[in-house]
């Protein structure tokens, strides 16, 4: 029998033989298992996602790749570890193990690691005489042992060989030793003759192209045995960005180095053109760089490649800033608030760095910075640094996973010098909105934003600030009762000795509050801070160690001086005596006055269409919301904040119309108009028989020292003082089904949405008050059936009678709510509820009480004395401290200092 | 030209070389107890030792001298030392791992002395000694957790140093011969080729046996009817992963009998640039566990392969005895060697 054995064929296997016959002519290595190659492969090992890693592998094999290249020469990988873990799985995969595999790495150990798992004939990529012979022969020693074939990259102590002659004298100096002192195989030598960029604009690049050629010719007909590898998309370099011309480079380059003998190499499949399918004219044009054929070679390329760029089939062209330097393009993302990048660069500042915590720190705080300072300066508006804040935060996801975690040997440097912020809306409150805002300027300034949501009690906010190490607390909330919950939450923080400053904010909350209430219990730093845009510089001095001792001092001072004023204010202030005030009630001419009886009693419940609440909608503090200051629709014209009020305007109309549309969310009302017996300033709900029934609400009087001729208001003045009069009480909310798309944009991190989502759902809410209370007065109670009014005059409250709310300035006290909501039935007729501290959810509700009366008027209740709050106590059947607690804000004494003698 | 790797070379262009049949079948027939395991110094060692083989090398070498005399007496060219398991990995069962080196060197012994003194009785045969080298109980391509796929009990570096262990102790007990046998994964085979050109070197043995080294044998087994190695390549595949060292032969031998091993084999004729070898199992276990081909019907199946030339080493595996050697023998002496595969220069 004839044994014939070819021993000029490169014989690779992985479960199967790779035979490099003639017939195969090139052989593609496929490179998306490279993580220098493939972000997205990058990605997923950093991750440690190495199942979808081998998907990867999967599709090279599906997709023709003959050998597979891994490497995993990556700064923050364990590039050992990887290696094995990888490849290890990829052996357990029939379908990518059966072809051979690169072993790719810079780092001799972990071509060593890849060498020990593969089964199969592999190839080292890539040894070089770089480190001269000793360390050449070793390695090609060692390789030889394990049964690899290697990629000799044409290197030497002096470098990189850049010239024809230099090529191909490396590779007959590297040959000659692997094949007379090392006695590698010679057939199992690959030839890495390096692949330069042509066409960079410098002459010495003009023939990279030729001097590739004519070495692997000479590699081919010198070498016995020798193979000749390559990257092949680094030829076209300089030509970033345009894949048409790249493509068309790749297809000619690789057209000629096949025909001078290149036998194998690492090439995009997506990223190259067919060499027939170039048309003809960019064919000629590269053809005239790959081969140097005109001085003005490249520069016709170029001029040529402009014209080409917009056929890009595979890729839209890239904006101009995109070739920018990694940092300023994500500067112009964050500045600009365009997310479609940022990861990409986020990974590439992170390969560039070599550590994420550099890139939050590095080019993504100086972005921040920029928008901070444009924020600042008034150049930037709230909308826009939310959007800001949505690409940063998209960013900081990404890099994530990759940083040190506890345990890791680098995971002191991660300990950063970012200034950690808690967050968190005090227990029995669920409103965020601001606090989000809040989040999002300290976000935009350098700070790390720990967000406990809503309804957090005490214990959990000094648990997690202790945890997380946080450098600051921000508490918030929006209801009164917030108030007393951010003191009880200073007083546990003083009881367990923390010692880190408190920010106060939200609706209900004041600097004399918090200089009374809060920061006598607390001994570290409280501040009151009015809005977002001061939560910085307040943030930034309570934290700073070169500021805060200072800070804390003067703050407790300014406090301390703010109590005593307050204290001395007062002991001065004139307060009239309940029994006084109550003897100067609002005048209505009663005897000229019929009560208005409702055309329909008891309670209505009602769906309510969305599109016609959306007619409704007073946009003005939706605008507030967004810290843009001015009324609708003047505010779409101003001079400074117009353009933003416009966009913001147009935005909020889209996810409108979205909302309508797919019905994002629901709305419902129940009001319910009741006789009612007045007795002083309480009233008791009468039955369908005028029987008084166990149902009472209480008022409070107003006890400021008024003027001549000014009443000391309280609602109950508008219902008669002896004759059966009518009351109402409504509920509404357009929160229902809100959760849900919450949780998806608090899940992408999509602040900005969520604000935009949730400010709708309260200004839907509020529309939905106003047309309910349109319905009761032309219809339901229908006291003023000819009333026409358009929204504006409906903002202006045009209208006769009022819906005072419970918790709001002339009822402030928020308990009745209770009161209100069982009458109505609320919780089981339109699914909003109370919390321990009355306040409603869905939070996009509003409730309150309706008067009819025309000369019904809002008001603010103000300062009231002990012997109201004893009389309200009592009329209310609670404890004089209960009252107390819930009038706290409009207590005209400090109930701790006037102990109840009994 | 009088080295016994010379010697070897000069057998191997002359006729097809006979290895020995199974060692274990033969053991069997003694009805071993336990107290036939233990040396006086393994005499209270904690765990039980029946079933381990290797061990009668030290505690009954009257037995494995015996049974190595029985093949040669049947015409074996080649012994295979009782070493199978003779690894510090595989001994670590019977916590014997620090026994390796003792049994490789020892059971190379006494394969040695019967041969050499069976060469002075025939010295027209001269008889070699080949130290078997298992594929240890474990796999390093393969995860014994089917949850996770890449896990491995064992990693090459641990393999390697075991075999080095394992081909010291067969070299210095005289070994004429390496044979890494048995392989059902390739990576544990190349970690055992990796351990051979260590020690090699470390012993300053040339490579090559050309230039007098010490012959490597490697003999694969293909699991299933596929045509694959437990580990998954195909035969081809399997000798070229394995075709980097000088090998004196590449073959197959285990888990199938002749007849299901002739294709494979005919792969490697045609591609190996080695010789040739084979030492099927005597036929397929019925459905005890028994190999019951006689050796008649299994030297029946072996003549088709001797018929086409593809063998140039010839022997028994599982279920083989010195009377399918003696008859495998017979009929091997009307053929001629595989020629070698010669390498073309393009």
């Amino acid at each position: 029998m004839d044994n014939k054995i070819n021993n000029n064929l490169l014989k690779l296997s992985g479960l199967e033989p790779l035979v490099f016959t003639p017939e195969l002519n090139f052989v593609n290595i496929g490179e998306r298992t490279n993580v220098t190659g493939s972000k997205k492969f990058a990605r997923l090992i950093l991750n440690g996602q190495f199942d979808e890693a081998l998907e990867v592998a999967l599709d090279q094999v599906r997709g023709g790749a003959q050998v597979l290249d891994v490497c995993m020469d990556e700064g923050m990988l364990d590039g050992e570890a990887s290696m094995v873990r990888y490849l290890n799985l990829l052996a357990s995969e029939p379908e990518i193990s059966r072809i051979p595999i690169v072993v790719d790495s810079s780092k001799w150990n972990i071509i060593l690691a890849g060498l020990k798992c593969i089964q199969g004939k592999g190839i080292v990529n890539s040894i070089s005489l770089k480190n001269g012979e000793e360390e050449f022969i070793h390695q090609a020693k060692t390789i030889k042992k394990f049964g690899a074939a290697v990629v000799v990259m044409a290197f030497d102590e002096e470098g990189q060989a850049d010239t024809y002659q230099r090529r191909i004298d490396i590779c007959k100096r590297s040959y000659d030793i692997l094949v007379n002192e090392v006695k590698f195989n010679r057939q199992d030598i690959i030839f890495d003759p390096n692949i330069f960029p042509v066409a960079t604009g410098m002459d010495e690049h003009k023939t990279n192209a030729i001097d590739f050629f004519k070495a692997t010719k000479w590699i081919k007909e010198n070498l016995p045995g020798a193979k000749v590898s390559g990257g092949v998309s680094n030829v076209s370099f300089s030509f970033r960005g345009n894949n048409p011309v790249r493509e068309a480079m790749h297809a000619v380059f690789l057209y000629h180095a096949i025909q001078h003998g290149m036998d194998m190499g690492i090439v995009n499949p997506s990223m190259l053109e067919v060499y027939d399918d170039i048309p003809k004219d960019l064919l000629e044009h590269v053809e005239d760089v790959i081969w140097n054929r005109r001085e003005d070679a490249t520069e016709r390329l170029l001029d040529f490649a402009e014209t080409v760029k917009s056929t890009g089939k595979k890729e839209a062209v890239s904006e101009a800033w995109r070739s920018d330097s990694v940092a300023k393009r994500i500067e112009h993302s964050l500045v600009k608030g365009i997310i479609d990048h940022i990861v990409e660069d986020a990974e590439e500042a992170r390969q560039e760095l070599k550590s994420p915590l550099k890139v939050i720190e590095g080019p993504l705080m100086d972005g921040m910075n920029v928008v901070g300072d444009l924020f600042g300066s008034g150049k930037m508006f709230l909308p826009q640094v939310v959007k800001s804040a949505r690409v940063m935060k998209k960013a900081v996801a990404y890099l994530e996973p990759f940083m040190p975690k506890a345990g890791d040997a680098d995971f002191n440097e991660s300990q950063s010098s970012i200034k950690k912020v808690l967050l968190a809306t005090v227990k029995g409150d669920v409103h965020d909105i601001g606090k989000n805002i809040v989040g999002v300027v300290l976000a935009c300034n350098s700070y790390q934003i720990i967000d406990l949501g809503v309804m957090v009690d005490a214990q959990t906010i000094i648990g997690e600030a202790i945890k997380n190490k946080v450098d600051i607390i921000g508490l918030s909330g929006l209801i009164t009762p917030s108030l007393d919950e951010m003191v009880n939450v200073a007083s546990e923080m003083e009881r367990q000795g923390l010692k880190i400053p408190l920010l106060i904010g939200g609706a209900t909350t004041s600097r004399i509050h918090t200089a009374v209430k809060i920061d006598p219990v607390y001994s570290g730093t409280v501040v009151h801070v009015l809005d977002a845009s001061k939560s910085v510089p307040v943030a930034g001095e309570a934290i700073s160690e070169e500021t805060r001792g200072a800070y804390h001092q003067q703050i407790k001072a300014t406090y301390a001086e703010l109590r005593e004023a307050h204290q001395a204010k007062q002991e001065a202030k004139q307060l009239a005596t309940y029994e006084e005030s109550k003897a100067n009630p609002t005048t209505i001419d009663w005897e000229n006055y019929k009560p208005v009886k409702p055309t329909k009693l008891g309670k209505t419940i009602l769906n309510l269409d969305l599109e016609v609440l959306r007619n409704y909608i007073d946009w003005t503090p939706f605008f507030s919301t967004w810290m843009l200051a001015g009324k609708y629709p003047k505010i779409l014209k101003d001079e400074v904040v117009g353009e933003q009020a416009q966009k913001l305007y147009d935005e909020a109309n889209l996810m409108l119309d979205k909302i309508i549309a797919e019905k994002w969310l629901e709305a419902k009302a129940v009001v319910g108009l009741f006789p009612v017996l007045r007795s002083g300033d309480d009233l008791t709900i009468l039955n369908e028989n005028n029987q008084e029934t166990s149902t009472q609400f209480h008022f409070l009087r107003q006890q400021g020292k008024k003027g001549k001729g000014v009443p000391n208001r309280s609602l109950a003045d508008y219902l008669h003082p002896d004759e059966v009069d009518y009351f109402g009480g409504f509920a509404v909310t357009a929160g229902l089904k809100m959760d849900d798309r919450v949780e998806t944009y608090k899940a992408a991190g999509d602040d900005y949405n969520e604000i935009m989502f949730k400010a709708l759902g309260d200004r839907l809410a509020e529309a939905a008050a106003e047309y309910m209370h349109e319905v009761v007065r032309k219809d339901l109670w229908g006291y003023a059936k000819e009333e026409s009014l358009d929204n504006d005059a409906l903002i202006k409250e045009a209208y006769k009678g009022i819906r005072p709310a419970p918790g709001y300035p002339a009822c402030p006290e928020h308990s009745e709510k209770i009161t209100l909501f069982q009458l109505l039935d609320v919780e089981n007729t339109i699914g909003v509820s109370l919390t321990d501290s009355f306040a409603m959810i869905p939070t996009s509700s509003v409730s309150g009480f309706y008067f009819g009366n025309p000369d019904s008027k809002y008001f603010g209740l103000g300062k009231i004395g002990e012997d109201q709050v004893e009389s309200y106590a009592q009329r209310k059947g609670v404890s004089k401290e209960q009252a107390e607690k819930w009038l706290s804000p409009n207590l005209a004494y400090n109930p701790s200092l006037n102990p109840v003698m009994e | 030209m009088n080295t016994r790797t010379d010697i070897l070379l000069q057998q191997l262009q002359k006729k097809i070389l006979i290895l020995d049949g199974a060692m274990g079948t033969m053991i069997q027939r003694y009805k071993l107890e336990e107290k036939d395991f233990r040396t006086s110094a393994l005499e209270h060692h904690p765990k039980p030792l029946k079933g381990n083989n290797d061990l009668l090398s030290l505690s009954r070498p009257d037995i494995i001298r015996a049974i190595h005399q029985a093949y040669l007496d049947a015409g074996s060219d080649i012994l295979e030392t009782n070493t199978f398991s003779s690894t510090t990995i595989a001994q670590d069962d019977y916590d014997l791992s620090h026994l390796a080196y003792e049994l490789n060197f020892e059971s190379a012994k006494i394969a040695k002395e019967v041969a050499l003194a069976q060469s002075e009785k025939t010295p027209d045969q001269p008889r070699f000694v080949a130290g078997a080298i298992g594929p240890t109980n474990r796999t390093a391509s393969i995860s014994p957790d089917v949850n996770d796929p890449g896990f491995r009990a064992i990693n090459f570096d641990q393999l390697a140093e075991a075999y080095a262990e394992q081909v010291r102790g067969l070299l210095d007990g005289g070994s004429d011969i390496l044979l890494v046998e048995t392989i059902f994964d390739t990576l544990n085979a190349k970690a055992a080729l990796f351990a051979i050109q260590e020690v090699f070197e470390e012993k300053g043995i040339p490579l090559n046996p050309e230039e007098g080294g010490i012959p490597i044998m490697i003999s694969g087994t293909i699991t299933d009817a596929s045509g694959r190695t437990l580990s998954g390549q195909t035969t081809e595949a399997f000798l070229i992963s394995l075709s980097h060292v000088p090998l004196i032969s590449i073959g197959l031998n285990c888990a199938l009998g002749a007849k299901e091993l002739r294709p494979y084999l005919k792969v490697l004729a045609e591609k190996a640039p080695f010789y040739v070898s084979a030492y099927p199992n005597a036929g397929l276990p019925n459905e005890f566990g028994q190999y019951d081909q006689t050796a008649k019907e299994m030297a029946d199946q072996v003549e088709e392969f001797l018929k086409d030339g593809l063998i140039n080493i010839l022997g028994g595996c599982c279920g083989t005895t010195p009377e399918h050697i003696q008859t495998i023998a017979e009929i091997s002496k009307k053929y001629k060697p595989r020629k070698l595969a010669f390498a073309i220069e393009e």
